[in-house]
């Protein structure tokens, strides 16, 4: 347990919204099939702007809101699987931009996870009292969409979610415990953004990995559907807190479907799992940090609840962070 | 286990999921066509089964009515005892 409090949150989505029926310009689908199965009724698509750029107006809203200056940060992290380049860091991009001149900044990627693996390395970072740091979860999922497949491209969308982070020990708030696991063994159930071995020097001409999201439905639903119900139970676990204890639960949004189906075999009602699926789709290592902020915005979630986030998805990754807000 | 041991848990895990009358599952059902059952109710269907039964089933090709899912389970379960 940490005295880790969550100061600020911020979200942004890119202006464009690309509502189900538009789909069907583009693959052979419809409103009702994919609200039915998903529960996604649009998606923000980005039509220009990079994962930097979201994640730069995430940051600048953070310390606007807040009235901390770029300096008092100490860090840094952008969770993401879809950065504006493998170097530099989106992190580096940020922090450049908004002169954080005394933060370090790394990326990080454990997929629709990424978040919360992000939240365990910044309470890490976090011990000395007052430190300070930022994390924010960002993507362009569409530009690893094929916009012609239809089992895929309707599930994604694009955003920027983020926190300052505070260790903040007069105050009550707490990071109480977490859960992380990882089943590379079932890795190629899902994949995106494949990186060919492209040199003067390769030799293998059998290379036929995709650059697009693929997805093996039912093994990743099913992985979903256990491992997110197990995570949490086991946070709990160490927490000594039982599942009646949470106030609200903020999955990641991937499928309504899925979370209903989590939120039976934890045995708990459907209003504690909050929601924006319907409006934003899968933003991956986004959506945990954009829902959160929604949810405090509104104040749905108040100071001193006790609220479960927990991230599902490729590696494939699942983690469960317990706080006090 | 027998037969209709099978078909009785088979039939529960489909109530459950679909919301449908118990008689409305017989051994002839085809699940898609007369339950109105999606590919999202199917996966939760087969993910049941295979934590009821301790099995494995690889592929949902093939499997249209109860009774392919009931004779499946009943392969399998035979394969591993044997």
């Amino acid at each position: 347990m940490t005295n880790i409090r969550i100061v600020q949150s911020a979200h942004v989505a890119p202006e464009r919204v690309v509502p189900n029926d538009e789909l069907t310009n583009y693959m052979d689908t419809s409103d009702e099939w994919i609200k039915s199965r998903t529960g996604i009724s649009q998606r923000h698509v980005s039509t220009g702007q990079k994962t930097s750029d979201l994640c730069t107006i995430v940051a600048q809203q953070l310390l606007d809101k807040v009235g901390w200056q770029p300096k008092d940060l100490d860090f840094i992290i952008v969770a993401t699987m879809s950065p504006d380049y493998l170097t530099p860091a989106t992190a580096a991009i940020v922090q450049g931009r908004i002169g954080a001149k005394s933060a370090y900044a790394f990326d990080i990627n454990a997929a629709c996870s990424g978040f919360i693996y992000g939240l365990k390395i910044a309470e890490g970072l976090l011990q000395t009292p007052h430190a300070r740091g930022m994390l924010i979860g960002g993507e362009v999922l569409s530009k690893l969409v094929d916009w012609h497949e239809r089992s895929t491209a309707v599930l994604f969308g694009d955003g920027a979610g983020g926190v300052l982070l505070a260790n903040s020990p007069e105050q009550g708030s707490q990071f109480i415990a977490s859960d992380l696991e990882t089943l590379g063994e079932l890795g190629d159930s899902l994949t995106a953004g494949y990186q060919p071995v492209n040199s003067v020097f390769n030799t293998d001409a059998t290379d036929s990995h995709q650059q697009y999201f693929e997805m093996d439905g039912r093994a990743v639903y099913r992985f979903a559907t256990h491992s997110v119900p197990e995570s949490i139970e086991r946070a709990l676990n160490k927490a000594g807190l039982l599942v009646n204890d949470v106030d609200y639960f903020i999955l990641h949004q991937a499928n309504q479907r899925i979370i209903d189906q989590i939120a039976k075999r934890l045995d708990q009602p459907i209003n504690k799992f909050l929601s924006n699926v319907a409006e934003y789709g899968n933003t991956s290592a986004a959506s945990v940090a954009m829902l959160l902020d929604q949810e405090l915005a509104s104040g749905t979630i108040k100071r001193g609840q006790t609220i479960v986030l927990s991230g599902f998805g490729g590696g494939l990754t699942v983690g469960t962070q317990i706080i006090r807000y | 286990m027998t037969n209709d041991e099978i078909f009785s848990k088979v039939q529960a895990i489909i109530v459950d999921q679909t919301g449908e009358d118990d008689d409305k599952v017989t051994m002839t059902t085809n699940i898609k066509q007369d339950l109105d059952a999606d590919s999202l109710d199917i996966f939760e269907v087969i993910n049941e089964i295979e934590d009821e039964f301790d099995i494995k089933i690889e592929t949902e090709e093939g499997i249209e009515t109860v009774s392919d899912l009931v004779t499946f389970v009943e392969k399998q379960l035979a394969k591993e005892q044997g």
